[in-house]
């Protein structure tokens, strides 16, 4: 004798979604995490999924340009919202000049934890205002490796590549090459 | 975008440090990794684990999970129709529990449906009984007399014991230690997952993250009773390994899900899940005792070493081997005494991570190195330095040390690098745990702490060791162009680019694809202890020689066809031109490479030639401690290590890093805490690993000894860099608080000043008050 689980009651809902530039409108559980309708819905399945809990930022993606773990966005709460993961970093051919500089400092080994890192480190290069090891509080600081490395602290990588990562993030930060 | 340095190395040769193949794929998220694999109509795999560390199933019912719609398959072990059990070394580990339980987490039965949830929800429907029993969760308890048996036989894995010179040797200064360390997880981050698919022969296709490809198809063979040539096996994107991918998780599972519905079936681990779905690296508990002169010259050493290999065997035989021919370090010592157990109990199982049986001794040995060094009022780098082992000196298994061992001059290059600037105490960011505490560093005090380890590279004690590779060169669209082939698992070491940079050294040709991994070519053996550039390196050298001679005589040189012919790279041998008119047809050769023998050891004794090749790495590490809020900042290490040839000096780098990364986690924060047999934390909200934020900066000093025995000169450098870091950074603690820290990791109670309890005890802490083991003395040399 087994009771109904609340679990066998589907309900959907159409959530509308600018992923990487592109319209896409679907048909999901109302249960779906962000992360699941893109890896397992799109077939976009650059972001990761390390933990679905929040804990390791393998899933870091933009939404509306801020990095958020996609584990932890349920999709129908973001409906109209735009997404943009590792798979649209890139400008065609070109590569984003994170991805670019992970590859010339080797800022990875497996590679698992590195869409969640470089949708990170995109979304931290362009938010500004002060951390908690910001000592000037007026203005947006210089990313300073101290700076990185505490905006990307919820980022976790289990090969260690940190210090190759902060070498790459501070490459891109001092180029310049963001607004 | 790309910067002048990195196109001048783009080609990359051995030495350079070109950027890897799978690069681009892995940045810009096209990496396919094993979770990543999918297909139209397939179903998910669930799995259904017994939340008890020792019970006997009395009672499973599956009807209420087979009667969900959307269920295509429900499992148990009455469905696996070959070989019940799996596994490294012996295979005692049920594929599905048989009618007992001796871990929490022991898979009990398979889900498949055609939804991750409703395979997850039909696997929570399976009804199953069980009898609690007390699980044995103390691993010299389980080897006391009259302790209640794991396995038929009893719970003693293997005792490894090693005896040189004199046994009652007597010295002028003797410290005695006991010493424990928690059990640490490999987290990869890319969790357990794979895709088997049924073929067409009956057979089937299986694509998944392991670390070696023909160990797992043999095991899956077995279980499922079909031919090894119908188990096929090809790599997936692996997110990780450290060990942790050596045995079996889900293969079999998903493969007996897919045979059994005929469709492909995916299974992918949540991270909770894979903390009960791998082994971790084994608890040690350890004894020692070191006699030295009152010169500074260490007489013996006596020690046991008692490793909880849990619930199943896994690789404990061998990790018990390492501890024991390793345990004393890289010391000459003329007399030991050295026991190693490794032992069943109804813990997680425990086997193979980076460092490997290398990491528990070398926390044992060092401490006691820096204990006797207090002893002798001497500094503690001297000491070292003074009984340091060198090339020629004898192991404690009457192996001669025939290549480089520079280990004197790697502790003075730590030792000698300018220590990091003081604390500016002006700053809290620089606190120990930063800004947001309660006080403001009034109690933070600095200290400096070394280590130093030895770690054997490759498979030891007379396994048949070998690696295969096919080479192929010819011409694509004109050009000269070389195909490699290994079953050789890329598991984020770069083992794909330094095997191009062979190719393209030995070959002269620009144009280099290293093909998937799979299992239709001969066995590359296991991406574990080190060996992977190595032996698959030296497999992949040897195929190029090979083709190599092949081109020679069809230009007819007089030279080739000799083995071990090695003129420099083709292109330049026979000129580009030629090489081209040459390869009118492709060259090919498959090779099976082998490194040089190694011998078993004596049971009695513990002698022999049991290693093919030492590595060695020493640590300082500088911390700050908070010693009212028991926080640890590492402040930096420095490091040495001699690496042979630094085949790829970034990716080198990288393993250094990555090792130390490892041995801090180990140092002051990584545990599974077991109570009882049952894991506390499984999460990585409680199972904490190094952030950015916890990663020091490290300063290195690579040497470059060659090893004549080794292709290209190369060491193995996987492993040591996660070996010393850990005891270097205790022993920085200890140097900062003045406490005698026995117990890795060291934890906050273990600093503040009002903990007066610093012996050791930690299995009673880590219980918080519940079903304490029952600790029974014992003294296994007796
Ligand atoms: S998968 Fe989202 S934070 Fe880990
Ligand atoms: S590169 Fe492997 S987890 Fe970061």
């Amino acid at each position: 004798m087994t009771a109904p689980e609340a679990g066998d009651q589907v309900h959907t809902a159409t959530v509308t979604l600018t992923v990487n530039g592109e319209s896409r409108a679907l048909e999901v559980d109302t249960r779906t995490s962000l992360l699941d309708l893109l890896r397992e819905h799109l077939g976009l399945t650059g972001s990761k999924k390390g933990c679905d809990h929040g804990q390791c930022g393998a899933c870091t993606v933009l939404i509306g340009g801020r990095r958020a773990n996609a584990c932890l966005a349920l999709a129908v709460a973001h409906d109209g919202a735009e997404v943009t993961t590792v798979e649209g970093l890139a400008d065609g051919d070109a590569l984003h000049p994170l991805q670019d500089a992970f590859i010339r400092y080797d800022a990875f080994q497996c590679g698992y934890c590195t869409p969640g890192q470089l949708c990170s480190a995109a979304g931290m290069l362009t938010e500004g205002g002060p951390s908690a090891v910001t000592a000037d509080l007026t203005g947006d600081p210089a990313l300073t490796p101290g700076e990185i490395r505490e905006r990307m602290s919820g980022n976790l990588c289990r090969c260690g590549a940190y210090v190759n990562i902060v070498r790459a993030v501070t490459a891109v930060s001092t180029a310049g090459t963001e607004p | 975008m790309t910067a002048p340095t990195i196109t001048s190395i783009r080609a990359g040769r051995i030495g350079d440090s070109p950027q890897r193949p799978d690069g681009r794929q892995k940045v810009t998220g096209e990496f396919a990794y094993s979770s990543d694999l999918w297909l139209d109509g397939m179903l998910w795999g669930a799995t259904l684990r017994s939340p008890h560390p020792r019970a006997r199933i009395t009672g499973l019912d599956i009807t209420g999970a087979v009667a969900m719609p959307g269920v295509f398959a429900v499992l148990t072990h009455e469905d696996v129709p070959g070989r019940e059990t799996y596994g490294l070394e012996r295979p005692d580990q049920p594929v599905l529990a048989i009618d007992q339980i001796r871990y929490q987490g022991e898979p009990v039965a398979l889900v498949a449906a055609d939804h991750p949830e409703t395979a997850r929800r039909a696997a929570g429907r399976i009804r199953v009984s069980y009898r609690e029993e007390p699980p044995l969760a103390d691993a010299r308890a389980a080897l006391a007399p009259g302790a209640p048996s794991v396995h038929p036989g009893g719970n003693l894995v293997r005792h490894v014991r090693v005896r040189r010179g004199d046994p009652d040797a007597r010295a002028a200064v003797v410290v005695t230690g006991e010493y424990e360390v928690g059990m640490q997880d490999q987290a990869f981050l890319g969790p357990e997952s794979g895709l088997a698919v049924p073929a067409a022969d009956g057979g089937v296709d299986l694509f998944v993250a392991t670390q070696w490809l023909h160990v797992d198809r043999d095991q899956v063979a077995a279980s499922l009773g079909l031919d090894p040539d119908l188990v096929r096996i090809t790599l997936g994107g692996v997110g990780g390994a450290f060990g942790a991918r050596e045995d079996l998780s889900m293969q079999i599972h998903a493969c007996l899900l897919a045979l059994h519905t005929g469709k492909p079936v995916k299974m992918s681990y949540s991270r909770e899940e894979s903390f009960f779905g791998h082994v971790h690296r084994h608890p040690a508990s350890m004894r020692y005792e070191h006699g030295c002169s009152a010169g500074g010259r260490l007489v013996y050493v006596k020690a046991d070493i008692v490793l909880d290999g849990g619930a199943y065997m896994s690789s404990s035989p061998a990790v018990a081997a390492n501890a024991a021919t390793l345990g004393i370090g890289p010391y000459e010592v003329p007399n030991v005494v050295m026991d190693s157990y490794a032992v069943y109990t109804n813990n997680p199982p425990c086997g193979a991570m980076r460092g490997f049986g290398a990491v528990q001794a070398c926390f044992g040995y060092e401490s006691q190195m820096d204990k006797m060094a207090a002893a002798l009022s001497m500094d503690p780098v001297e000491f070292r330095v003074r009984n340091a082992m060198r090339e020629g000196s004898v192991m404690p298994t009457g192996q001669v040390v025939d290549s480089a061992a520079p280990v004197a001059e790697l502790l003075r290059l730590v030792r000698d690098r300018p220590p990091p600037p003081a604390r500016d105490t002006g700053d809290l960011r620089s606190l120990p745990g930063g800004v947001s505490n309660t006080t403001h560093g009034e109690a933070v005090v600095r200290g400096v702490g070394y280590g130093v380890s030895i770690k054997n590279v490759g498979f030891s004690e007379g396994f048949d060791d070998y690696s295969t590779a096919r080479v192929r060169l010819e011409l694509t669209g004109g050009e000269p162009s070389a195909q490699v082939h290994t079953a050789a698992a890329e598991v984020g070491q770069g083992l794909v680019t330094v095997l191009e940079q062979i190719v393209r050294s030995e070959l002269g040709v620009e144009r280099v694809a290293v093909l998937p991994a799979d299992t239709t070519i001969g066995s590359a053996g296991s991406s574990s202890a080190s060996r992977q550039t190595y032996v698959t390196g030296g497999a992949v050298r040897a195929a190029c020689a090979e083709v190599r001679s092949q081109l020679l005589a069809r230009a007819g040189d007089p030279a080739a066809g000799s083995p071990g012919n090695r003129p420099p790279g083709l292109a330049g041998a026979a000129g580009l031109g030629d090489l081209v008119a040459l390869l009118g047809k492709p060259a090919e050769a498959t090779v099976t490479w082998r490194h040089r023998p190694t011998a078993p050891l004596d049971p009695g004794t513990g002698q022999g030639q049991a290693h093919v090749q030492y590595a060695f790495a020493a640590h300082r590490a500088v911390v700050d401690v908070d010693t009212e809020l028991g926080l640890v900042k590492v402040v930096e290490i420095a490091t040495a290590q001699d690496v042979g040839k630094a085949m790829n000096p970034q990716a080198v780098e990288g393993q250094i890093h990555g090792g130390i990364a490892q041995g801090l986690g180990l140092a002051v924060m990584e545990e599974i805490q077991v109570a009882g047999g049952v894991v506390r934390n499984p999460s990585f909200t409680d199972y904490l690993i190094p952030t950015i934020l916890d990663m020091p900066p490290v300063r290195l000093d690579m040497l470059e000894l060659a090893d004549p025995h080794a292709p290209y000169g190369l060491r193995g450098v996987g492993e040591p860099p996660a070996i010393s870091s850990t005891p270097a950074i205790v022993a920085a603690i200890r140097d900062a608080t003045g406490i005698p820290l026995t117990r890795i990791p060291v934890r906050p109670e273990h600093l503040t000043a009002t903990q007066p309890d610093e012996g050791p005890d930690p299995p009673s802490a880590m219980i918080m008050g519940r079903n304490a083991p029952h600790r029974v003395p014992f003294d296994p040399r007796s």
